[in-house]
């Protein structure tokens, strides 16, 4: 008895430090914030900032163009992915894994990267596919398919790349229903379409709207897209003009202030999914039934095909095509012609472009040690969480989930207060870039594990207990083997989710800590095309590297991965 | 009463302290590119250069100095004019100094980082040489690195010559709605400093107009050149006419236009800071920056306009002699960027 006592006084501290760190992580940035939004910085207390959000028309404006473009978003988002979700989870539908990973693909393609393909595809005159529209049809030049600078334009880009979270949700909701409800039905009489309308449908709902309203979150807390498509149109959403309050004269109280709308937004919603989803969250995979009988398409068979393809030639093909063709073209204006060809914007980048090296390094290094870090940090109090090994076990479970209610670049304006004044000075180092990715990626895998730990018997670890193993050795020989999998996927997404953020980034880089997403957003607003559309290759190539290494691994597990049944 | 005298007081002392400076106000003395200097810069290994000028020219310069001086890498952070005022504003209130030479197209940056004792007075001998010194600060606390012109332009394939805009009025004919491209002063300095002399020559009835054209707006002033030559849009109401002339030198559609009623000019200056991290290396830089050869390629590749005595405009270049070019004013552009900004953003946007 007393060994096993001294070794539980060694594990406690150990998960004790991991708790604290949680709760530093979210305390300090949000309290900042607050403390500057009610006027901290600024003579003495108060609450004109609030005043002036509401007041003033410059305010008001972003903020409602952010809820709108939301909203509609997300109604384009649920309209578009739950037919493809049900498709590709429920049917006969050919070619079902190819369309599985391409919206893996879409759902790894940072927003910013999306707009800015789809500005060389649906620029009002220049775009290729307006070009190409003219030339079919011989018409002048007044003539126009698309134009992307349109708060439409804008609508379109965010959800192209917000319709894969409905997607993962709907389809794994899909997979768990019981099979026995449809078999019910079938057994009655309900032809198969009829089953899928009555009872497919309704039993996929709470996964649908909670889908929905993720994708209204990523919508309205999204800066990249908007800074590119909105700002040519002359229309600001709340993201960029909270970015703009920090240019000078900088106004922090008021981008405090700005980003408590965001942030109650938010909170709201995402209570309300919880009630949905019964604290599921997005990333949640698991609980595969046997497998399901598949619903029959037949003579649908080749228009849900050509639906499911021009969804995916949408989301992935046209802005891939269109980023290759820009990285090899000579001219601005970019055609197919064989003079036209270059590897001019590749020597340009890697051997011209003083910031690229620097960036890959920084990005390298951030994804690495986000990933690590916080899988470490993820494990840990998901296994306080799930063995209730402290006390408060709740609350961490609630701080490691509350950054899902911070949008990113809220977290950013916090941080950057945090991190800029004293006994914390660590703007200027890679360090605050760590903290924001770390906090901001840390759901990610705190969802990952708590859906693992809960597959996850106990007796394993407590026939370890039993036989004499400290907590700690426990945890290291007994459950992190059997979380394998779990490990590598969760590695993998905070890897990938760190290397492409850029809205607290954007806030919180200097010339020594650029990232790749930063360095992109800076080469866009000079208009460098072919140097974008390098870069942008390089990091989705970085990015398809270690999802391909994940899956080569044996026994992971990545959302989008195929029904294995 | 003793609050009033001891603000009298105060501010007499201020004026007095005012005065001094402009008594004292004297060029540095010039100082020559010696071997020790470049020992020294080498030993540092590094130079930051914050700038706003065309990204690909910047680094082609930087390329040309670490020719010259092998050891000595330039990062090159290219933004612009207004955002590399507030990163370096931002950088320094977090007690960060990482750049060394900066050059922002707003000449009102220079006044303001020379009043908080942010730049450092520095004249090379060649400096002294061959810059008129009514083109230097007078305390040699910055320098002009580049002349800019905001021009119109056209897309040669898209317009005749004939039918492209010759003067501010003709861009309000409602036959360009739809077809303008401009760039912002919330990001641009060479739009910041173009917007005020325009207002000054034009007032806000022009923008208020202009802005029911419904203009493409960008925010870097090498963006509307770019969407011309594009074919994105007809024609760019405002821009860096350089980058217009190295589009030309790249076989792109596009000319320029120099509006009737006068265009603006745009001085963008160079300076080194107190606190550069690199301070032998941002000396080398700086000198290198105005140099001769540097001054020519600038103006050969880049198109750009250059101060120094010795540098050759280019043949194609309309001479400045037969320019209306409209007055430059720093101190009333600082005066006025916050209205001009914000009026700016609500008649257009960005």
């Amino acid at each position: 008895m007393a060994t096993t006592g001294a070794r539980l006084d060694i594990a406690i501290p150990v998960l004790a430090l991991g708790a604290l760190l949680l709760a530093a992580l979210i305390v300090i940035p949000m309290g900042w914030l607050g403390y500057v939004s009610l006027g901290g910085l600024q003579a003495g207390m108060t609450l004109s900032n609030y005043a002036a959000l509401v007041s003033s028309p410059d305010m008001l404006r972003p903020l409602l163009l952010s809820l709108g473009v939301a909203f509609a978003v997300a109604v384009i988002s649920a309209l578009v992915a739950s037919p493809m979700a049900w498709l590709v989870a429920r049917t006969d539908l050919p070619w079902k894994r190819g369309f599985r990973l391409l919206v893996l693909a879409s759902f790894v393609t940072p927003p910013f990267l999306g707009a800015v393909a789809w500005e060389i595809l649906a620029a009002r005159n220049s775009g290729l596919l307006n070009e190409a529209y003219r030339r079919a049809f011989g018409l002048p030049r007044s003539d126009f398919l698309f134009n992307i600078y349109t708060v439409t334009g804008l609508i379109f880009v965010l959800a192209t790349y917000t319709f894969p979270y409905v997607f993962i949700l709907v389809a794994n909701g899909l997979e768990r229903i019981p099979l026995e409800l449809e078999e019910a039905s079938a057994i009655l009489g309900a032809r198969p379409w009829r089953t899928a309308l009555k009872v497919t449908l309704p039993l996929a709902l709470p996964a649908l709207l909670a889908g929905t309203l993720v994708a209204f979150l990523q919508a309205m807390n999204n800066f990249g897209a908007p800074a590119i498509i909105a700002l040519p149109a002359g229309l600001q959403t709340i993201t960029t003009k909270i970015w703009t309050l920090f240019q000078f004269p900088p106004q922090p109280g008021l981008a405090a202030a700005a980003a408590v709308p965001l942030l109650a937004v938010t909170i709201v919603l995402l209570q309300l999914q919880r009630r949905l989803l019964g604290r599921r969250g997005y990333a949640v995979i698991g609980g595969k039934g046997a497998r399901l009988d598949l619903v029959r398409l037949g003579r649908w068979k080749a228009p849900a095909f050509a639906f499911a393809a021009a969804v995916v030639t949408v989301a992935v093909i046209l802005p891939y095509l269109a980023l290759m063709l820009s990285a090899f073209s000579r001219t601005l204006t970019i055609t197919l012609s064989p003079g036209n060809f270059t590897l001019r914007n590749f020597f340009f980048v890697f051997t011209e472009l003083s910031g690229t090296n620097l960036a890959l390094q920084n990005t390298l290094l951030l994804g690495i040690t986000t990933a690590t870090a916080g899988t470490l940090l993820a494990l840990v109090i998901a296994y306080i969480v799930a063995r209730r090994a402290l006390p408060f076990w709740r609350w961490l479970g609630f701080l490691a989930t509350a950054p899902l209610a911070i949008p990113s670049i809220v977290l950013g304006v916090g941080l950057f207060f945090a991190y800029t004044h004293p006994p914390f000075v660590l703007y200027g180092t890679l360090g605050i870039l760590f903290v924001a990715f770390l906090t901001i990626e840390l759901p990610i895998g705190y969802q990952q594990f708590q859906a693992a730990f809960r597959s996850l018997h106990a007796e394993l670890e407590e026939a370890g207990r039993i036989l004499g193993a400290g907590r700690l050795r426990t945890l290291r020989d007994i459950t992190a083997p059997l979380l394998w999998s779990a490990v590598i996927s969760t590695w993998c997404l905070v890897f990938v989710a760190a290397i492409r953020e850029l809205s607290a980034a954007i806030l919180l880089f200097t010339a020594d800590t650029k990232v790749l997403s930063v360095l992109i957003y800076d080469l866009n607003e000079t208009g460098e095309p072919g140097a974008i559309a390098v870069v942008g290759l390089t990091m989705l190539l970085i990015t398809f590297a270690v999802i391909g290494a994940a899956y080569a691994l044996p026994r992971s597990s990545l959302p989008l991965q195929d029904n294995p049944g | 009463m003793r609050k009033r005298a001891a603000w009298l007081g105060l501010s007499m002392i201020a004026t007095l302290i005012a005065l001094g400076s402009i008594a004292r106000a004297a060029l540095p003395a010039p100082t020559p590119i010696t071997d020790e200097l470049v020992k020294a810069a080498t030993a540092e290994g590094k130079v930051v250069f914050y700038t706003s000028v065309e990204l690909v020219l910047a680094e082609d310069l930087s390329k040309l100095f670490q020719e010259k001086y092998p050891g000595i890498s330039v990062q090159v952070e290219r933004t612009g004019s207004e955002r590399v005022f507030q990163r370096i504003g931002q950088e320094y209130a977090a007690n960060i100094h990482s750049v060394d030479v900066v050059n922002s197209s707003d000449a009102s940056h220079f006044i303001y980082w020379k009043r908080n004792g942010m730049v450092q007075p520095f004249l090379s001998t060649e400096m002294a040489e061959n810059y008129a010194p009514s083109s230097l600060d007078p305390d040699g606390a910055y320098a002009p690195w580049r002349l800019n012109i905001s021009p119109f332009a056209y897309n040669t394939s898209l317009v005749k010559e004939a039918d492209a805009p010759k003067s501010f009025k003709d861009l309000l004919d409602p036959k360009w709605k739809g077809k303008l491209v401009k760039a912002s002063p919330n990001y641009s300095g060479t739009i910041m400093t173009a917007t005020y002399e325009t207002l000054v020559a034009l007032g806000w009835d022009y923008f208020e107009a202009l802005a029911k054209q419904d203009v493409m707006q960008t925010q870097s002033a090498l963006e509307p050149p770019r969407k011309v030559a594009s074919g994105e849009r007809e024609v760019m109401v405002d821009g860096s006419e350089y980058f217009i002339y190295s589009l030309m030198d790249k076989g792109n559609p596009i000319k320029v236009v120099y509006p009737a009623e006068g265009v603006p000019a745009i001085t963008s200056p160079g300076a080194m800071l107190k606190a550069a991290p690199h301070p032998n290396a941002a000396r080398l830089f700086y000198a290198f920056l105005f140099s001769q050869p540097v001054q020519q390629v600038m103006v050969d590749k880049g198109g750009t306009r250059s101060f120094h005595k010795l540098v050759k405009d280019r043949p194609d270049h309309v001479p400045l002699a037969q320019l209306k070019l409209w007055p430059e004013d720093a101190n009333a552009v600082e005066a006025r960027s916050e209205e001009i900004k914000s009026r700016y953003r609500q008649l257009f946007g960005g």
